[in-house]
């Protein structure tokens, strides 16, 4: 059998001019979609035959399709990056849909993440976070230490990698009923946290960086664990706690 | 006069880059305050770039198409990152990379570059582990190295299955410390759509800010591109689906030539196509050759009856299968470089032995069943099982097979469906990385004074075919430690200057070509979209200046591309509005940017009657199908020249390459 089923689908999908605008839920039907596509490869068709009928596509994030750069969002049947567990949306794939079902397909909401245009949305308060202190203050002239004079037990090695694989989706920060943006931070400050590089400056790092999520209008964390769950890279609450006691430790000190 | 002066330097190979240093010109850290950098792209070129020239005190101003400068393709990147630091003991050093390097581009690569590019890349480990990149490590808590194709050395640093994702990250927490200290301005979310050039110099860009739509002038006193390369004109690719040629294209347009285009590195180890719907190509890992087997059916009633599903590759006994690479390379065998191996998949494709049940009939099996009985009985065999039973031995042979590339067969699977532990996986080739680019001096610097183009965007370094874990490294290496160096010499005669103005004839004239550009898209209300053009482009691109390329497809394409893009200008369909975010729109000025350089790929494939690197032309080649390559008349870099709208009129100039370190011999993988 050479014919692949296609599916028949209802979408139920946000529409938002732009951030000044009401927004409202509107109703299109999609034919023939193949179980082996991707689930931004069914929006680009969906897209493609409004183009044909003279309507504007809808305005989706996307770029390395791989499952890998963070840019792909989307809220599908109630679930951050859709009913698939430890992917991304642009690797959901349509099998995981039945014919004839009605899909509801939201923008990331949070006060946080304003909406650009329809299921865009802006996520730059990650970058003002980042800037406040999630780097280590090297120069970047390669006149540094060789790298085997700085030894990394493999274990603290491997568990600052774990750490590290944070995408910066903000899923975690969509799922939280809180808009918390804890597990994104709590990574970054982990991952330096594992590692011998930037200790002296730790304090410094996870106040302001704490400090700069507060203002960037985030919600705080009541350890539901919906972040942990969503994630697409696995990013686990321990990331969180660590992050607490490296805090603590600063105020501490601080006094 | 052709402006093609490489400015290598003089002297012994290894003392050059030192001596080059030595002698250029400085800006006193008081004065470089007063000096503005556009910096376009954050990749691992650009970011890394980025933040070593605000660290040393220039203005500099960053522009990314994506929400933030952390996603830009480099993020993608699996494998690793090479590295002469012989930590492995086992020989590697400066020259023994750059041979490898100059070798592996089947020497159409620049000595004096390539032997730069090994000479800084031990210090772009000690760079990245000092930003905290979490390498791989070994027990004793030192650095871990893999090794990789064509190489027999173990010199490729890692972190997990995501190394340009921590590189990136690396460079993109140091740009971090700089925009957090205002030193970096950047502009997230912004296309750059054209140079402006002022009195013969790189002055500024014209950019577009894609949520408001807003036109804007920004000047400098020197221009950066590392805009990445431009595999996604065929519109299939494992690109990333916004990387383009326009930043690069629009520079050529305006006297930057464009060096060796028909440059295209093939990749053997992608999921094949699976239909018409597809956007996007995935890869595996060339890891995977290590374990895996390649073939298909030797029969073609069995080819046929796979496709129809009506029989399974685990069914077709041992005698059917024809492991064409063993077959044709007995001593390489499964190892075969990136270009060997993808043609020789196509060749059996095409004779119609391809496996894919799809619409496209395109693929091959890499089959892990012999490896897992293979590890299965060793296995046995340590854990003193006397006469294991079939299911102990697949058993066993499965978790090794498990722990080593485990994460690559899920990702596999949440893809195809399939189980590869069970029924073999499906590869096809698939365009992965783009050698040819912008054409640059020693310094980096292009055709148009004060434009310096680095990355995946310029020429250099790769020569006609890239080996793995080389690309991140060039990146790293142009941003972090040749660019600060080369731009400072030639902004030294800029402290003077003062900021440059935006108000200037020149920036009128750039604003309003691209105003027009806007203005016809959304009221041309054509018949066709943008994807509709662009995929008749990929597959003209693929079909005829793909793995293997014949004078006669060459002339055809040339043709069949202008066709296609005057039919785009008449009939393409570009909806919504200026004012506001408009991805049909954006896609529309890149894919008007992809047919006028396609078309330039073909022409430049055309012209070199020879085969090299990722350029085969079946008509230069040996009786068994292998490459042959002139290095009497075609050891050259071919750097074009804009004419105007008619591509047809470029002009050629000739850089020529000379091998003073090294001899020049031929590839064989027999
Ligand atoms: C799947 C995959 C795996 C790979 N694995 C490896 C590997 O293991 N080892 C290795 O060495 N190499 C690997 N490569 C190749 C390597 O990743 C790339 O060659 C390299 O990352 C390119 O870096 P770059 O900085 O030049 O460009 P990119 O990372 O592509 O960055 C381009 C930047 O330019 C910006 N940009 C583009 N156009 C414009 C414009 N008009 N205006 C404003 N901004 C613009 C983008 O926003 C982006 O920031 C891999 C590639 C792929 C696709
Ligand atoms: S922690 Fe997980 S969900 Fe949150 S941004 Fe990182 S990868 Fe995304
Ligand atoms: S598009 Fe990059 S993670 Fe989905």
């Amino acid at each position: 059998m050479s014919a692949k089923k296609g599916l028949h689908l209802t979408l139920k999908i946000w529409r938002q001019k732009n951030n000044k605008s009401k927004g409202q839920f509107e109703t299109y039907k999609i034919s023939d979609v193949s179980t082996d596509s991707s689930f931004l490869e069914m929006l680009d068709i969906l897209n493609e035959n409004l183009i044909n009928e003279g309507k504007e596509p809808i305005a989706f994030d996307h770029d390395c399709r791989e499952g890998i750069c963070g840019m792909c969002s989307l809220y599908i049947n109630g679930r951050a990056h859709g009913p698939d567990t430890g992917i991304t949306t642009c690797q959901l794939h349509m099998r995981m849909f039945k014919d004839g079902e009605t899909i509801v397909i939201e923008p990331w909401r949070s006060a946080a993440f304003p909406v650009i245009k329809d299921l865009m949305v802006d996520r730059s308060a990650f970058d003002r976070v980042m800037a406040a202190g999630g780097f280590i203050s090297v120069n970047t002239s390669g006149n540094t230490l060789d790298a085997n004079a700085i030894p990394v037990p493999k274990e603290d090695a491997d568990r600052a990698m774990d750490a590290a694989a944070c995408i910066g989706c903000g899923a975690c920060v969509a799922t939280c009923k809180n808009g918390s943006a804890m597990l994104f931070v709590g990574a970054k400050v982990s991952q330096y946290a594992l590692l011998p590089q930037g200790r002296i400056e730790a304090k410094r790092r996870v106040l302001n960086m704490v400090k700069a999520m507060d203002e960037e209008g985030f919600g705080n964390c009541s350890n539901t664990g919906a972040c942990e769950v969503e994630c697409p890279k696995g990013i686990s609450l321990e990331n969180i706690a660590r992050m607490n006691r490296e805090y603590m430790a600063a105020l501490v000190d601080q006094g | 006069m052709s402006k093609l002066d490489s400015k290598i330097p003089a002297g012994p190979l290894k003392d050059k880059w030192k001596n080059h240093k030595d002698h250029m010109n400085l800006v006193a850290p008081n004065n470089r305050d007063k000096i503005d950098i556009i910096v376009v792209g954050t990749g691992l070129a650009g970011g890394s770039a980025a933040a070593t020239l605000a660290e040393q005190g220039y203005n500099v101003k960053a522009f990314c198409y994506q929400d933030s400068p952390r996603r830009a393709h480099s993020i993608a990147a699996q494998g690793g990152i090479n590295a002469a630091k012989n930590y492995q003991g086992d020989g590697d050093s400066t020259y023994r990379l750059f041979y490898d390097t100059i070798k592996g581009g089947d020497y159409r690569a620049r000595e004096a570059n390539v032997y730069r590019l090994a000479e800084v890349s031990a210090n772009i480990i000690d760079q990245c582990v000092s930003q905290g990149v979490p390498f791989g490590r070994d027990y004793g808590g030192q650095l871990d190295n893999r090794s990789f194709g064509g190489v027999q050395v173990k010199r490729t640093f890692y972190a997990k299955g995501q190394t340009g994702q921590q590189l990136l990250l690396g460079a993109y927490s140091a740009m971090s410390r700089q925009i957090g200290k205002g030193r970096i301005k950047m502009y997230n979310r912004h296309e750059m759509m054209d140079l402006v050039i002022v009195d013969g110099k790189a002055r500024g860009i014209i950019a577009r800010n894609l949520v408001t739509g807003e036109i804007e002038r920004h000047s400098a006193h020197a221009v950066v591109i590392a805009s990445g390369g431009y595999g996604n004109v065929y519109f299939l690719s494992t690109n990333a689906m916004g990387s383009n040629v326009s930043a690069a294209w629009k520079i050529h347009k305006k006297g930057a030539y464009f060096a060796n285009p028909c440059y295209v590195q093939i990749h053997p180890t992608c999921i094949p196509v699976h239909g018409t719907q597809q956007s996007k190509l995935t890869l595996m890992s060339e890891s995977l050759r290590n374990s895996g087997r390649i073939w298909v059916p030797k029969k073609i009633e069995d080819a046929v009856a796979i496709r129809e599903g009506k029989l399974r590759p685990e069914n077709i006994k041992e005698e059917d299968r024809d492991y064409y690479l063993e077959r044709r390379y007995p001593a390489f065998g499964n190892l075969v470089p990136r270009d060997v191996a993808s043609r020789a998949a196509k060749e059996r494709c095409d004779a119609g032995f391809g496996i894919e049940n799809n619409d496209t009939k395109e693929g091959v099996f890499l089959d892990f069943s012999t490896e897992i009985i293979k590890k299965g009985k060793e296995a046995a065999i340590e854990k003193h099982i006397h006469n294991p039973t079939d299911q102990q031995i697949y058993d066993l042979g499965k978790k090794w097979v498990e722990e080593k590339y485990g994460n690559l067969f899920v990702m596999y699977e949440k893809i195809t469906a399939d189980d590869p532990y069970k029924t073999p996986m499906k590869i096809y080739p698939a365009v992965h990385y783009t050698m040819g680019g912008v054409w640059v001096d020693y310094n980096l610097q292009s055709t148009i004074p004060g434009c310096f183009v680095i990355g995946e965007a310029n020429f250099s370094d790769h020569g006609a075919n890239r080996l793995g874990a080389s690309a991140l490294m060039q990146g790293l290496a142009d941003g972090y430690f040749v660019l600060p160096y080369t731009i400072a010499d030639y902004l030294s005669a800029d402290i003077r200057t003062g900021e440059i103005p935006t108000n200037s004839g020149a920036f009128d004239e750039a604003e309003k070509g691209i105003k027009e550009k806007i203005d016809f898209f959304l009221n041309n209300k054509g018949t066709h979209s943008v994807d509709y053009f662009h995929k008749k482009l990929g597959h003209i691109m693929w079909n005829k200046v793909g793995m293997g390329r014949t004078p006669e497809g060459l002339r055809e394409a040339i043709k069949e591309i202008e066709e296609v893009r005057n039919d785009f200008w008449k009939n393409v369909k570009v909806p919504g509005e200026g004012e506001g975010m408009n991805t049909e729109l954006e896609k529309a000025f890149r894919v008007a940017d992809f047919l006028e350089l396609g078309q330039l790929m073909a022409i430049d494939a055309l012209h070199r009657n020879e085969s090299c690197g990722g350029h085969f032309r079946e008509d230069h080649s040996t009786p068994d199908g292998e490459a042959e390559r002139d290095d009497v008349n075609y050891k050259y870099v071919g750097a074009w020249e804009y004419q105007g709208p008619d591509i047809n009129t470029e002009v050629l100039h000739k850089e020529e390459l000379i091998y003073e370190n090294i001899e020049v011999k031929t590839r064989s993988y027999k």
